[in-house]
C-alpha cells in the first residue's frame, strides 16, 4: 500500500471521431486523489454523441462513477446521446443507483413555522415542568420510605457519595473560601481605614462568610463538581440502559440511584458550609494581620462578638437547602438526558446552570423570608 | 464500496499478513503468538467463544491498541511498526464496523458518512452529499440521509456504520460483531451485503463473530481463537473443520456441542 503521491493516476482522453467523441478512461481511480473534471477534458467541444471506454482502467472506485456521473449530467444538458454501452455491467448498475440517490434525496426540512415552534417550545416546557413535579414527588415518597425502611436504604452507595462530594472536595472548598475571605477583607480594609474602624473588618468578613459566603461559595463549587457529575454519571447509565435494566427488575432508579446521592450532598453541604466558614474568617485574619496589623486574638475576639448562633443556623440551613437542590438538579438532568454522547454532555451543563439559578434564586427567598422573620 | 481490481494486476501479497502477535492491555496478556495470512478479496472470520479474545485482536489489527510484540502487514507494507503517519495514511485504505454502529450522535447519518469524504477527499460539497445518499441507499437506507442516529433501529444503525465504514472505498473492511443484538432475518441480510460487497468490488472482509449462521454462510476462511490456549486452535474453511478437525474444542464450537454441523 502506498500513499496517494506514488500511485497512478486516472486517464481520461477525448478523441473526436467521425460520429462524435470517444471518452477513453484509464489509469487507478482512487476517491481519495485529486478527481478530473470533465469540463477541463471537453472545453469548447459539443459533439453530438460520446461514447465511453474503460478497457485501460486498472482499478476504479466511486471516483469513476463521479466522473460518468458528470458526464452524464453534462450530455443532458447539452443534448448529446451519451453511450456507456462499452462500460462494464457492474459500473452501469452503481451509476444508476448514484443517479437514482441523486434523484431522490431530497434534504427532509426540519424547520417549523413560528407558531408550530412556538407551540412545540410551550408542550415541551410544559411537559418539563409535569417531569420536574413528577421527580421531586416520587424524591419525596423515596424519602418517605427511607423513614419507614431505613434498612433498605443503600447507605453504602450513600457513604461512598458523601466521601465523593464532601471529603473529596475540601481542597476547592478551601481555596474557593480562603480566597473569597482574604478578599473581602481586603475590600473592606480599604474602606474602613479611612474612617479609624480597621477592627470592624472582623465583623464585615465574619458575617458575611458565615450567614451568605461560606454556604454560598461551597454550593456553587459543589454545584460545578458534584452536580455535573451526578448528572453525567445518571446520563450515561440511560444511554447504556442502565436505568431501564433497573426498572425492568421493578427496582425504583429514584430509590437506587437519586436518593443516596440527594442524602449525601444534603449531609455534606451544612458541613462543607461550616469548613467554608472557618477557611473564610482565616483568610480575613490573614489579611487583618499583614495589612492593618490587627493581632489575630483581637480579630477573633470581634468576629465572636458579632456572631451569633442565629447566624451560623441560618447559614448551615441556607446550605442544606442549597445541598438538596443541586442534588436534585444533577439527577434530574441526568435522568432527562439523551441517550447518546452529546446528551449527556448537555445534561451536566444543564445539571450545572440549573444548580446555580437554583441556588441564587433560594437564596434570595432566604434573604427576604429571614428579613421578615428577624433572623 | 471498495477500490476494485477490474483488472487484476496485484502483486501477490496477502491483504493481511499478522506476524507472531502479541495482544494485551497493559501486563496483561490476551493473546500470544498469533500468525495468519488473510488473502486479497477474501472473506475472513475470526471466531471463538465469548472472552477469548476476538475484538481484542482486531482492535490491535487496525491500531486501536498497541501490540506488545510481533507485526501487521496489510497489502504487503508493514502497519504496526510504521510511524504515525505512514499508519494514517494506510487507515483510510481500512473501514472498520463497530459492534453498535458507532455513529456520531449529533450528526446525521449523511453527515456521518459524508464526514471521511470531507477528511480525505478534495470532493466537491455536492459530490459528497451524492456519494454519501449512494453509500447510505447501497445498505437499504435511501430515504434515511436526514434522520440522526437516535431516530433509527439498531439494524439500521449497523447499515448506517457499514456506508460510512464504505465511504473511502476501502480495501480492507473489518466488522466487530456483525450480527449481534440483530435479529435473524436482518443479521442474514447484513451477511448477503457483506457478500455483495466482495462480489461488486473485491474487498476483503475480515469479520470477528461467534455466530455460527454467518460463519457457515459466508466465511471463505476461519481462525478460531480460545481463551486457556491464549491463540488460534484452528485454522480453515468451517465446515472442513467442522468434520475433520480432531480437536474437541473446535469440534464442539463449530457443531454447538451436538457433533453435528447445523442445517444452516
Amino acid at each position: 500500500m502506498s500513499d496517494n503521491a506514488d500511485q497512478p493516476q486516472a486517464h481520461v482522453t477525448v478523441q473526436p471521431g467521425l460520429e462524435g467523441c470517444t471518452v477513453i478512461l484509464a489509469g487507478v481511480w482512487r476517491i481519495t486523489a485529486t478527481p478530473p473534471r470533465w469540463a477541463e477534458y471537453v472545453g469548447e467541444q459539443k459533439p453530438d454523441r460520446l461514447k465511453v471506454e474503460m478497457q485501460a482502467v486498472q482499478r476504479w472506485d466511486s471516483s469513476l462513477l463521479l466522473f460518468l456521473f458528470e458526464v452524464q449530467q453534462w450530455c443532458r444538458a447539452h443534448e448529446t446521446q451519451c453511450d456507456l454501452e462499452a462500460v462494464p455491467a457492474k459500473v452501469r448498475t452503481l451509476l444508476g443507483q448514484l443517479v437514482a440517490s441523486h434523484e431522490t434525496s431530497v434534504p427532509f426540512d426540519r424547520s417549523e413555522n413560528f407558531l408550530t415552534s412556538f407551540g412545540l417550545a410551550t408542550q415541551d416546557a410544559w411537559k418539563k415542568v409535569r417531569e420536574i413535579i413528577a421527580f421531586v414527588g416520587e424524591c419525596v415518597i423515596s424519602a418517605w420510605r427511607l423513614v419507614r425502611l431505613p434498612h433498605k436504604f443503600r447507605w453504602r452507595d450513600c457513604v461512598d457519595e458523601m466521601q465523593q462530594c464532601g471529603a473529596m472536595a475540601l481542597p476547592i472548598v478551601s481555596l474557593i473560601s480562603f480566597l473569597v475571605g482574604l478578599i473581602m477583607a481586603y475590600q473592606a480594609a480599604v474602606q474602613l481605614r479611612q474612617f479609624g474602624a480597621d477592627i470592624y473588618v472582623a465583623d464585615l468578613v465574619g458575617l458575611s462568610v458565615v450567614r451568605e459566603m461560606g454556604p454560598m461559595m461551597a454550593a456553587i463549587v459543589l454545584a460545578g463538581r458534584t452536580g455535573a457529575a451526578f448528572a453525567a454519571t445518571l446520563g450515561n447509565m440511560k444511554a447504556n440502559e442502565e436505568i431501564d435494566a433497573l426498572a425492568a427488575l421493578g427496582i425504583s432508579p429514584v430509590d437506587f440511584l437519586v436518593l443516596p446521592r440527594i442524602v449525601a450532598l444534603g449531609l455534606m453541604m451544612p458541613l462543607l458550609a461550616l469548613y467554608a466558614n472557618c477557611v473564610g474568617i482565616a483568610g480575613g485574619m490573614i489579611v487583618a494581620l499583614g495589612v492593618l496589623q490587627i493581632p489575630p486574638a483581637a480579630y477573633w475576639i470581634e468576629t465572636q462578638s458579632i456572631i451569633d448562633l442565629s447566624d451560623v443556623n441560618t447559614g448551615l440551613f441556607k446550605a442544606l437547602t442549597f445541598g438538596l437542590l443541586i442534588g436534585l438538579a444533577g439527577c434530574l438532568r441526568g435522568l432527562q438526558a439523551d441517550r447518546s454522547a452529546a446528551g449527556v454532555g448537555r445534561a451536566a451543563t444543564s445539571a450545572v446552570v440549573t444548580a446555580i439559578l437554583l441556588i441564587i434564586v433560594s437564596d434570595a427567598f432566604f434573604a427576604v423570608a429571614f428579613n421578615i422573620l428577624g433572623l | 464500496m471498495s477500490a476494485l481490481n477490474v483488472n487484476h494486476t496485484g502483486n501477490g501479497s496477502p491483504a493481511i499478513e499478522v506476524s507472531s502477535l502479541v495482544c494485551g492491555y497493559g501486563d496483561q496478556t490476551i493473546l500470544r503468538d498469533v500468525s495468519f495470512k488473510v488473502a486479497r478479496g477474501e472473506i475472513f472470520f475470526i471466531v471463538g467463544g465469548s472472552g477469548c479474545g476476538k475484538s481484542t485482536l482486531l482492535r490491535h489489527l487496525v491500531g486501536l491498541n498497541t501490540p506488545t510484540g510481533g507485526s501487521v502487514r496489510f497489502l504487503g507494507s508493514p502497519f504496526s511498526e510504521a510511524d504515525a503517519g505512514t499508519r494514517r495514511a494506510q487507515l483510510r485504505h481500512f473501514g472498520m464496523l463497530f459492534q453498535g454502529g458507532a455513529l456520531w450522535s449529533s450528526l446525521t447519518l449523511r453527515q456521518n458518512v459524508a464526514l471521511p469524504l470531507e477528511e480525505y477527499t478534495s470532493l466537491k460539497r455536492r459530490e459528497i452529499e451524492e456519494l454519501s445518499a449512494l453509500k447510505l441507499g447501497q445498505v437499504g437506507l435511501g430515504g434515511y440521509e436526514d434522520y440522526y442516529p437516535a431516530e433509527i433501529s439498531g439494524g439500521m444503525k449497523k447499515r448506517a456504520g457499514l456506508a460510512r465504514a464504505l465511504a473511502l472505498d476501502p480495501e480492507i473492511v473489518f466488522f466487530d460483531e456483525p450480527s449481534a443484538g440483530l435479529d435473524p432475518v436482518t443479521s442474514r441480510k447484513l451477511d448477503e451485503l457483506i457478500v455483495e460487497i466482495r462480489a461488486m468490488f473485491g474487498t476483503t472482509i475480515v469479520v470477528v463473530s461467534h455466530e455460527l449462521a454467518s460463519i457457515y454462510d459466508i466465511a471463505d476462511r476461519v481462525i478460531m481463537l480460545e481463551k486457556q490456549a491464549q491463540g488460534i486452535i484452528a485454522e480453515g474453511s468451517p465446515r472442513a473443520l467442522a468434520t475433520t478437525s480432531n480437536d474437541p474444542r473446535v469440534k464442539e464450537f463449530l457443531t454447538r456441542g451436538t457433533g453435528k454441523v447445523p442445517l444452516l
